[in-house]
Formats: structure tokens, C-alpha cells, sequence
């Protein structure tokens, strides 16, 4: 026996509201993220994430609210993402029930910040969330031809999402989410090929991310070498369950719970 | 009267968790960092997260490692949770910043050992992880073999040292779980027991590990 593949599906969260539609049966309320989280417990996920996309910082509170009322429901690990800056901001979803937290933007800006938000909370705490894509033609290469994007995939940084990696994983990240931007929304699997290459560069656990369309995806990205598999979409939308994924991995020779 | 259990607050994280799952079992629960309370409670949490050296400075400053000794030398229970656990053995050697190097740091002695790296491909083992626990085991009564539990450590006792023995005294009993190495997963030691992993984070198994625990508790 050994640690199981973990499957997390991840919820975006705006003012205390799922968005990105939602589409179960036997839902009282399909946009709570409270009764979604405790669905997904009680269907075998193995954690939660929010992505909290709330842009006005006035209704920040109802995310902090929102993750009190799940922490309160619902007995698996919660990570919440999306707008933290400080280890203030960690620190405040720590108390709400949060039980790691996913830094993105802020620790492009500052990479510091890793180090400040481990330090203080342990690097378990921390997921470096990592939105990469590959360089396209007339932009500036990278080492690695994966480079870091911000704005959801739209903004280049130049800085070679590899490198990037690893150094947040040596300044602290406990673990890393790894969102392909070409992948993403193409439902034809995950960037295999990212995924080898960034597990060949961390040691840190490594959630994959993006492209998830079928449930013959998910084996060959732990094949690859993620540690978890994380999706929204499909799981939303009830196109396959978690006991799906899982049943897939099972069958292809993975752990699963 | 339901159980009274404290669950020690001497730093930050998240303590709601623990609160919550522990109020499932049916205890009242009361998360305080006042010693006369978590003195005075039928069980008393321990929790942890963060590095052993961070832990442990914490727990002295609210004088916990004087209250764990207190209750336990009246017979009173404990439980530790993850680095809550760590810091009952005698020594850590993780600190607070990830890009130091570690180094010794004391921690309660209750327990004889060293907190150590894991030896493991991948860390921290993150997630969920099946655990070999002892038939008698009170502590995992009515589990399954494969249940999971959910652990996130990168350090861990990766030897239990057989100090100290007495056929007049009851050894501790040692569930061991496995990343790269086997490594202890929980102890049950008289009115002290704890854990690697987080019950409170374990869903239904680990419901059922906080409520074999506040079973024991004796009310006062």
C-alpha cells in the first residue's frame, strides 16, 4: 500500500457564489459552494479547493464566511486560492477553516513572499499555483519553452515556468498546482509533457491540472507524474464522477482511496 | 454531561477543524489557550502544524509543555495531532525557515527519539495513507486495514526506541504507516496518545479515531 493519487475538484467561488455553472441533479441551491463541498465529500473527493475570483475586495468577507461554513461541514482538507497577497491574508484563512492555501500572482510579483508564508505557517500550507503555457512564436523563448502567464493564461512573463518551479519549491512552496494554459479547455487531456517536465525539476507533490475531458485522462498524468489530479468542469457538469476517475486509476494500477 | 475537551490554542492555523470534527464525537468543546482550562479539561488536543522548532517555542511560550506534563502525571488525557505529536518525543530537527538547514531542537520527552526527515521521493507525503496498527489497538478499534488517513508532514519518528523497559509497565502501542520509509503513525501510551496524520481531516475514518478517543476520556 502506499499514498493514494489524490482527485480534487475545484470550485471558483465569486462573492460567495459558484460560478462557472454548476449543473447537478438533486441540488437545493447548485450555486452554494457549502452544499457542492459537502456533495464532493460525501462522492469520495479527496480534497477541495476554491478559487476565490471575487474582484471587489468589499465582498472578500463572504469568502472568508464561506469557507468558515465548510471547514464546519465538511472533514477533508480545504484549499483556498485567489487574491492572497500577505501572510496577513494566509493567516486569516488559516483561522476561517482553510487548511493550505494557493498563492499565484502575488509571488510572481514577489517571490519573497513564499519564504514569509512558510516560515511562519510551515510550507505545507502553501501551494505555489502555477498558470503556464508554451512560448509562442514570435515571443521571447525560454530554457524551457514553458513560460508563467498571469490574467488567466492571457499575460506572458517570460519567466521559464521550470525554473520557476523549482525555485519556488526550494524558497518554500509545499506543493505545486500545476494549470496548463494550453491544455486548459480543450477537454483533450492533460499536458503530459509539462507534467514530466516540471516533476523531473521538483520534488514536492504535484497537482496536475487542465484538459480533463474523459476519464482516460487522468491515469496517464499520474503516469506522468502527478501526485493528484485536480478538475472543475467535468465534474460540474456530472459528465463522470470522482468514483469514475478513480475507478479508472484503480484499473490502470494507482492508489486510490 | 458530554466530555469537556480542550483543544490547546498557542498559535496560529486552523484550529476550527479540530473544534468542529471533535464537536461531531459529541464532546463540548472549547478551543482556549487558558492553562487552568486545558488543566481542568476531561481531554486535552494538542494540535501542530508548522515546523517542530516554531511548534515547540509556541507550545513553551503558553506554558503547554508544562500543562501536557501536568495532566499526565495525574492521569489525564492527551492527544496529539501531527506536529502536535512531534513535539512529544525528544528531539526535532526541522526549523521554522525552509531554506536553513535543520537543527536540534528539544522538545517535551515524553517519548524517547529524534523527528526526523523522511527518507521519500516526494515531499512532504501529502494525503491520504493507509497505516499497520496493533490488533489491540483501542485507538483504531472499528477501522478497516484499508482505510486512509490524511497525513502532510515532511518529518516524522523513524525509529522507536525500546528505552526504558519494565514487564510491570504496559509499552507503548505503535502504528506504523509507510512513505519511502516506515515511519510512527500514532501512539497509545497510557493517558498519552497521539497522532501523525489528522483525524480531523480523515472524514468518516477519522471520525472514528476522535470518537475511540474521547470514549476513553474519564469525566470529571
Amino acid at each position: 500500500m502506499s499514498l493514494a493519487v489524490r482527485v480534487i475538484p475545484c470550485l471558483d467561488v465569486d462573492a460567495g457564489r459558484v460560478v462557472k455553472g454548476v449543473n447537478f441533479e438533486n441540488l437545493r441551491d447548485a450555486g452554494d459552494p457549502v452544499e457542492l463541498a459537502g456533495t464532493y465529500d460525501a462522492g469520495g473527493a479527496d480534497e477541495l479547493t476554491f478559487l476565490d475570483v471575487t474582484a471587489s475586495s468589499g465582498d472578500r468577507e463572504t469568502t472568508f464566511d464561506v469557507v468558515r461554513r465548510t471547514a464546519d461541514q465538511v472533514f477533508i482538507p480545504l484549499t483556498v486560492g485567489g487574491g492572497v497577497r500577505t501572510a496577513d491574508d494566509v493567516d486569516r484563512l488559516l483561522r476561517a477553516g482553510a487548511d493550505k492555501v494557493g498563492v499565484n500572482t502575488a509571488a510572481i510579483a514577489r517571490p519573497g513572499l513564499i519564504g514569509e508564508i512558510a516560515e511562519r505557517f510551515g510550507r505545507q500550507v502553501l501551494v505555489l499555483s502555477a498558470d503556464v503555457r508554451r512560448v509562442r512564436g514570435a515571443d521571447a523563448p525560454t530554457p524551457s519553452g514553458f513560460e508563467v502567464t498571469t490574467h488567466g493564461g492571457r499575460r506572458g512573463t517570460g519567466i521559464d515556468a521550470l525554473e520557476w518551479c523549482e525555485r519556488a519549491a526550494r524558497l518554500g512552496a509545499g506543493e505545486i498546482l500545476l494549470n496548463s494554459m494550453d491544455a486548459d479547455g480543450t477537454r483533450q487531456g492533460f499536458d503530459l509533457e509539462l507534467i514530466g517536465a516540471v516533476r523531473a525539476r521538483v520534488e514536492v507533490p504535484l497537482i496536475a491540472s487542465g484538459g480533463a475531458g474523459a476519464v482516460e485522462h487522468f491515469a496517464p498524468a499520474v503516469a506522468a507524474g502527478a501526485d493528484a489530479v485536480l478538475a472543475a468542469t467535468v465534474f460540474h457538469f456530472g459528465e463522470f464522477t470522482i468514483a469514475d476517475v478513480k475507478e479508472s486509476l484503480r484499473a490502470a494500477g494507482h492508489p486510490v482511496r | 454531561m458530554p466530555p469537556r475537551v480542550v483543544v490547546l490554542d498557542y498559535g496560529s492555523g486552523n484550529l476550527r477543524s479540530a473544534q468542529r470534527a471533535m464537536e461531531r464525537t459529541g464532546a463540548e468543546v472549547c478551543v482556549t489557550s487558558d492553562p487552568h482550562a486545558a488543566l481542568d479539561a476531561d481531554g486535552l488536543v494538542v494540535p501542530g502544524v508548522g515546523a517542530f522548532s516554531a511548534c515547540m517555542a509556541g507550545l513553551k511560550k503558553a506554558h503547554g509543555d508544562r500543562i501536557i506534563g501536568r495532566r499526565l502525571a495525574g492521569g489525564r488525557p492527551v492527544l496529539g495531532i501531527c506536529v502536535g505529536m512531534q513535539v512529544l518525543f525528544d528531539k526535532g530537527v526541522e526549523r521554522a525557515d525552509p531554506r536553513a538547514g535543520d537543527e536540534v531542537t528539544e522538545g517535551c520527552g515524553e517519548w524517547p527519539g529524534t523527528v526526523e526527515r523522511l527518507e521519500a521521493p516526494i515531499l512532504p507525503h501529502m494525503g491520504w495513507n493507509t497505516v499497520r496498527a496493533p490488533r489491540d489497538s483501542r485507538l483504531f478499534a472499528g477501522t478497516a486495514p484499508d482505510d486512509r488517513f490524511y497525513f502532510v508532514h515532511s518529518y516524522a519518528v523513524r525509529r522507536w526506541e525500546q528505552a526504558f523497559q519494565n514487564p510491570r509497565i504496559a509499552p507503548p502501542l505503535v502504528t506504523w504507516a509507510e512513505h519511502g520509509e516506515p515511519f510512527v503513525a500514532a501512539v497509545e501510551n497510557g493517558p498519552l496518545w497521539a497522532t501523525q496524520f489528522h483525524p480531523e481531516k480523515s472524514g468518516e475514518a477519522g471520525a472514528r479515531i476522535l470518537a475511540n478517543w474521547v470514549a476513553t476520556l474519564p469525566q470529571a
